[in-house]
């Protein structure tokens, strides 16, 4: 149900309408260059160009502004599985050196995307959002999360490295964690989840200097419980400053985290995946009742909160929706994806003039069937 | 009302809260903080506390103090979260959630403070007789002059409780007693009764430093499980399956109790229908010891009718009638599903539905359901509904000779037997498949407290091991 609560008084700063239209006019002028470089045959990916022969409109010439994106029919995330992958890859992009990240892949072909340097761009940009306070540059990171063939263990090691340091990872393998979670064996879920709580504290304890780190939360609470239970914290540790992602915020779980977990390092909640790249939070208080609201890199990626039932408009500020997802960069083109998440519409906030998402949870029509690990 | 967790004693306000509504109004009647799985496996680093909390006292005088509480549980007005509540708030609110008729949430409430009052005498009965010191110290000497040890396994029980039955809650009545803390999770549409029991126990002098209690979602259970050394999950078949073998988890899940007649009593079936009913119908017929299946060699066309004609004409009443049998399915579309369920297996092969011809079972309402009771025949052991249980006065009447009856009756918590033959007695005590057995007329929900229920607690808490000193040196 769509309720305005636009009447309520933020008690975060919210974006001016000057800075509102100027970002509306930097994303529409985006996505007509967007499609300039997707749709011309010297520079489009194969996929595309042969997508764009079944359109009904020419790209190029009928997207005037990014609400002319609704013209696409729904992105179908069925067509990331399986190869030859090389059909991602623009022709404006060929021969250069490419990564293939994969998402899912518990069973069955897993869904890829093809980067060259969109996960460098976006960390790089994420980067600027972090406090140098809790973050300093040239400190060493902990990669306390997925290894494999994911987008985010090379991006926090390049986040480490853009910024001076070096990335400390251990193995973790997520598909493993969801497929014990799936059989029921929680004893083996309990041990694997120790195996990698005992990698990191082995780094964390091997004098390295480490400071910052990312994780999920429910990695990062029991890095707290089993330092705890060592008799130190995390900020004892060493540790000041922490992104954290990967799996569903809640305000209440802030709230222990901040008050019984962290000691006072800070932590950076952050919702992204390997399509959209990163979206960044406004500061997280008590006052706004530890209110998780995430904002997209716009204009290389956009959010869209949308009604269930009518996926081309969004709710009122404050209503609930569906998380429409929307990647407009050089490497990746992709229109209106409906995600597996839902949440509610936020308003623009001054560092990030554009509309926000919070409350991101499973969508309520497939959270049964979805199995939320440590990723 | 708002109930908060409470976190050995410190009550604790989550941002995060459930609403709990009247299962036919939709009328809010309390919130009910809710933590995360974290929060729990934070607090049981301390949870040696809880025990130590409890040895501060003498244990004869945590069980005087056990005997208050279920004075003050069941004729007290306590402050249960932010509000005071009656004995008769307790009941109204428990019957607002669950569905349960108001006259059941009583009789489980006066079954909850026959067990705290009559708390000495179980612990004596469940120790055969061992000084209660013994448990506080971890050895001593018994009435035998032998040393004995008994050491505590874990400094709390962990407890994932359910929402159907609220007669559940005696099996952990007796752990405080027994030096033991407890850590909670309640059931999510029947938070009341470990609430009101806290709330009764620390009126009475129990340290609220020996018991907390965790609303949450899914994540706290697990977290209970894996941070407990010893915990008590009540759930689904699927649940046992998961938890079977695992020494610290004790589950209880369907039970499965029969009533098994022999071909020595068969032919006076008819002085016994009465027990039958009771076994099947009590309490909704909600609990693990609900009767669901009866088991005979003949006559089952006549117990079945019988039973029918009996329970049949049960229907739906108002939750606060006195004459309110039936407890409502308050998940939306539960009673639907399992009536579909139901239908399905009455349309196998070599069964008929004797209470058919008495109306229609399933009773919907706006936001919930209810299913009248259902007398199944089955004219061998095969058909796949001989061997349901559900969570209504269901009772299939299975045909099956005496001789192959033990071989295919499968896990039975409670198995009533009717026979005066000494062999077939011989072999139900043999049986394994029986864990109480009752001999004689003695309906399957007939407890008799004095005797172990699932296993002995003492010796799911307590491990009884060897502890020597040079002979003639006293036992302090």
């Amino acid at each position: 149900m769509s309720t305005d609560v636009s009447a309520q008084k933020p008690v975060f700063q919210v974006a001016d309408d000057a800075a509102v239209k100027q970002a509306r006019a930097t994303l529409d002028a985006h996505a007509v260059e967007m499609m300039a470089w997707h749709f011309h045959p010297s520079t489009g990916c194969p996929f595309w160009l042969e997508y764009a022969k079944s359109l009904t409109f020419d790209p190029i010439t009928e997207v005037k502004n990014y609400d002319d994106l609704k013209k696409f029919p729904p992105f179908e995330d069925e067509w990331l599985r399986g190869g030859p992958v090389t059909r991602w890859i623009p022709q404006g992009f060929a021969g250069q050196p490419a990564y293939v990240f994969e998402t899912g892949g518990t069973t069955g072909v897993p869904k890829s995307r093809v980067n060259m340097r969109d996960f460098r761009t976006d960390y790089e940009q994420f980067s600027d959002t972090l406090p140098e306070e809790y973050f300093p540059r040239g400190a060493n990171w902990l990669m306390l999360g997925p290894s494999g063939p994911r987008r985010l263990r090379l991006s926090i090691e390049h986040l480490a490295q853009h910024r001076g340091g070096i990335c400390f990872c251990l193995d973790l393998d997520p598909r493993w964690v969801v497929k014990l979670i799936q059989k029921g064996w929680m004893e083996h879920l309990e041990a694997y989840k120790q195996h990698c709580i005992d990698q990191a504290i082995t780094i964390l304890g091997a004098g390295h200097d480490v400071k910052c780190m990312f994780t999920t939360p429910k990695l990062l609470e029991s890095l707290a419980i089993g330092l705890e239970k060592r008799g130190t914290t995390i900020r004892k540790a060493g540790i000041t400053g922490i992104f954290s992602g990967g799996t569903e915020f809640t305000p209440q779980w802030t709230r222990f985290a901040v008050e019984e977990l962290l000691d006072g390092a800070f932590m950076t909640p952050t919702y992204g995946n390997t399509l959209m790249g990163l979206a960044a939070s406004r500061p997280v208080v008590p006052a706004d009742g530890y209110t998780i609201a995430y904002y997209a890199p716009q204009p290389r990626a956009v959010i869209e909160v949308v009604d269930f039932d009518d996926t081309n408009t969004v709710v009122p500020y404050g209503g609930t929706g569906r998380v429409k997802l929307t990647t407009l960069t050089k490497e990746t083109f992709v229109p209106g994806f409906l995600e597996r998440d839902e949440g509610e519409r936020e308003l623009p906030y001054a560092k990030y003039p554009w509309d926000g998402i919070s409350g991101v949870r499973p969508f309520r029509e497939l959270a049964s069937s979805t199995t939320v690990g440590v990723y | 009302m708002h109930l908060p967790a409470y976190r050995f004693g410190k009550p604790y306000e989550s941002i995060e809260r459930t609403k709990l509504v009247h299962f036919l109004t939709g009328e809010p009647v309390a919130e009910v903080s809710q933590v995360g799985g974290a929060l729990v496996g934070r607090d049981m680093q301390k949870a040696a506390k809880a025990r130590e909390a409890l040895l501060t006292l003498d244990p004869e005088d945590v069980v005087e103090r056990l005997q208050t509480a279920g004075n003050l549980y069941a004729h007290g007005t306590l402050t249960v979260g932010d509000t005071k509540q009656s004995p008769d708030d307790f009941v109204k609110q428990q019957s607002a959630t669950t569905g349960l008729p108001e006259t059941l949430c009583r009789a489980n409430m006066q079954k909850n403070m026959f067990v705290l009052a009559n708390m000495d005498r179980m612990l004596d009965a469940l120790s055969r007789g061992l000084p209660p010191e013994i448990f506080w110290k971890g050895y001593g000497r018994e009435h035998r002059d032998v040393v004995v040890s008994y050491q505590a396994q874990s400094p709390v029980l962990g407890l994932v409780l359910p929402s159907n039955s609220p007669g559940v809650h005696t099996l952990w009545l007796p752990v405080i007693a027994l030096g033991v803390g407890l850590v909670m999770k309640p059931g999510g549409q029947e938070p009341w009764t470990p609430y009101r029991m806290a709330a009764a126990m620390i009126e009475a002098g129990i340290p609220s430093e020996a018991i907390g209690l965790y609303p949450g979602a899914t994540d706290v259970g697990a977290s209970i499980l894996a941070s407990c050394k010893r915990s008590m999950i009540f759930g689904s078949a699927k649940t046992v399956e998961q938890y079977r073998g695992n020494p610290g988890v004790q589950v209880h899940g369907p039970g499965f109790s029969k009533i098994l007649i022999g071909d020595d009593v068969v032919d006076r079936w008819e002085d016994h229908i009465d027990m039958m009913v009771e076994s099947v119908a009590v309490n909704g017929g909600r609990g693990c010891i609900n009767c669901s299946a009866i088991w005979a060699s003949r006559h089952t066309e006549a117990i079945a009718a019988a039973l029918a004609e009996r329970l049949g004409p049960v229907d739906v009443l108002p939750p606060d009638d006195p004459n309110a049998k039936l407890a409502a399915f308050t998940i939306p579309g539960a009673a639907k599903a399992i009536w579909g369920q139901i239908e399905g297996g009455l349309a196998a092969p070599g069964v008929s539905h004797p209470t058919e011809t008495y109306g229609p079972r399933l009773v919907e309402g706006e936001r919930c359901g209810w299913l009248r009771p259902v007398v199944a025949h089955c004219s061998s052991p095969e058909p796949v509904i001989s061997k349901a249980e559900y969570m209504f006065p269901f009772v299939a009447v299975v045909k099956c000779p005496q001789g192959q009856m033990l071989e295919k009756i499968g896990p039975t918590l409670v198995g009533t037997a009717l026979t005066e033959d000494p062999a077939f007695r011989r072999a139900l005590i043999d049986c394994t498949e029986i864990d109480r057995l009752n001999f004689g007329p003695v309906p399957t929900t007939k407890l008799d407290w004095l005797q172990p229920h699932e296993g002995n607690i003492i010796d799911f808490l307590y491990r009884s091991r060897a502890l020597q000193v040079p002979a003639g040196a006293g036992v302090v």
